[in-house]
């Protein structure tokens, strides 16, 4: 039986004096039950905080989950790890910012630190017609308990000296709207932090097992088929990301989502130059700092299909132009390493969480290039859904047959084309 | 970046193209809802290679129809249409 230790000041002390040779392994070995009351297929944040909340708040611990490669390998490790709940639609906000409620005291409640540092997201408007956009964003947040600021140019020079606000710039800067409460989340900590804490509620965790089938009986879902071999299972949920599209083929119905690369970039570190995360919507370019000094650099997504997991070249040269224009000094840093992800865009650009046409069989999905930040919240509410049987409030606009039906949630009101989201 | 075989121009830099999707035929104007759901919105996730638009917008300026692999992004050019 696998031993627990809870981190500590105390416990850091006592395996300094062995020479930090026995720490307990995060995840102990578990050996593959012939049935479990709920399967979580993908063991990203979304899977890993669904199987957590699963354990400890609805007391299921006959759960295993299955990760085709290993622990925040995916999405939850490559994405730029920036959490905010800015948004304007009803549906969009009410889950991020539940998101950022849980972020705040995760931490603690996982043991595990997972570095939340609310150092204040900001988003820059380029006109004044943009300002006024954010204006109406700000007071809808301000609404609804979300504390959101409209800075003018006078204001901003002072929030992030570090901006270029040249009137000559081709893009130049009117203003920002500032959430103080968004910020940066240690992302592969995310995944690891749920995984011990479900782990030691019971939870089985299977790395490198591919899900490879399902088993349906009239319409419900009976069992899936994994790597590792087949088990019994009444209720599961896709979690996958990327590999949406492939996972709901073989359970027989299709997704209105499409593979979309994205790509991200850190430079060399450098003592601290940048408090806060800042984004730049000529285009799209996010920057922050990381505490090793590293600047992380984001942009929008390549703009056409791929599940290539590398990115084109036009990309980032785009990202990195619109990047050097907020701050100059960037010009003289190198980037040290590059990666991309394969994000599951959507129709609308938004998620799709809740059931699908098999019984028993929950999908959580089309998170695209924004699923990060909404991580606890997903588990949270999924973890309620497939212990009560009832969709929560939060995640009925995500529904898959809302692309049927018309009830679209398109943030930013461009249309079907997911590669332009 | 993508060399882009356009079958007016020859192979040609992704920069001088726009990107047109996924090349799905649509169905009648009349046809149910149901239909026009599946064609605007449903995608099957097994599809490595596709036939997809692209509009050169930097060359002939016309929509040009390419097969791409959406894993190794090789293309095999087709005739416009």
């Amino acid at each position: 039986m696998q031993h627990h230790t809870k981190y500590s000041g105390f416990s850091l002390a006592r395996h300094a004096l062995s020479g930090h040779r026995h720490w307990p392994r995060i995840l102990p070995d578990c050996d593959l039950r012939p049935s479990y009351d709920i399967v979580i297929i993908g063991g990203g944040g979304h899977g890993l905080a669904t199987a957590y909340y699963l354990a400890t708040k609805h007391e299921f611990s006959n759960v295993a989950v299955f990760e085709s490669g290993w622990l925040g390998g995916g999405n939850t490790a490559r994405n730029t790890a920036i959490v905010r709940s800015d948004y304007l639609l009803d549906a969009s906000f009410g889950l991020k910012h539940l998101a950022l409620d849980l972020w705040a005291d995760l931490s603690q409640e996982l043991n595990f630190n997972l570095m939340y540092s609310p150092r204040g997201y900001v988003d820059l408007a380029h006109s004044d017609g943009e300002l006024e956009q954010f204006t109406l964003r700000a007071n809808a947040m301000n609404l609804r308990g979300a504390k959101a600021d409209i800075l003018d140019l006078e204001a901003l020079k002072t929030r992030v000296p570090q901006l270029a606000l040249g009137d000559d710039d081709r893009f130049p800067i009117a203003g920002a709207l500032v959430q103080e409460r968004g910020g940066v989340v240690r992302h592969d900590a995310v995944a690891w932090g749920f995984a011990r804490k479900a782990a030691a509620a019971g939870v089985h965790i299977f790395q490198n097992c591919p899900v490879t089938g399902f088993d349906i009986r009239e319409g419900q879902l009976a069992g899936i088929q994994t790597a590792l071999g087949n088990v019994d299972c009444g209720q599961a949920m896709i979690s996958v990301a990327g590999a949406s599209a492939k996972l709901a083929n073989l359970a027989g119905f299709q997704l209105p989502v499409t593979p979309v690369n994205v790509q991200a970039f850190v430079t060399e570190p450098v003592k601290p130059v940048l408090d806060c995360v800042v984004n730049y919507n000529a285009g799209l370019s996010y920057v922050s700092q990381t505490d090793k000094g590293e600047l992380v650099l984001g942009g929008a997504t390549d703009g056409i299909h791929s599940t290539a997991r590398r990115g084109t070249f036009n990309a980032i040269e785009d990202t990195l132009a619109r990047a050097t224009q907020m701050f100059p000094f960037l010009t003289r840093l190198r980037l040290m390493r590059h990666w991309s992800g394969t994000a599951d865009m959507t129709m609308d650009g938004n998620a799709i969480v809740g059931d699908t046409p098999v019984g028993g069989l929950k999908i959580n999905a089309g998170w695209g290039y924004a699923g990060f930040k909404a991580t606890p919240a997903v588990g949270h509410e999924m973890a309620a859904l497939l212990a009560g049987g009832q969709t929560t409030d939060l995640l009925k606009p995500f529904s898959l047959d809302r692309f049927e039906t018309g009830a679209l949630i398109d943030d930013a009101g461009i249309g079907p084309y997911p590669w332009l989201h | 970046m993508l060399l882009i075989p356009c079958p007016n121009c020859g192979a040609r830099d992704q920069s001088e193209f726009a990107y047109g999707g996924l090349r799905a035929p649509l169905p009648p104007l009349d046809a149910s809802i149901g239909d026009w759901h599946t064609a605007v919105h449903l995608r099957s996730g097994e599809m490595p290679v596709r036939e997809e638009l692209w509009y050169h917008a930097c060359g002939c300026e016309r929509w040009i129809v390419v097969s791409r692999n959406l894993t190794t992004h090789e293309f095999a050019p087709k005739d416009a249409s």
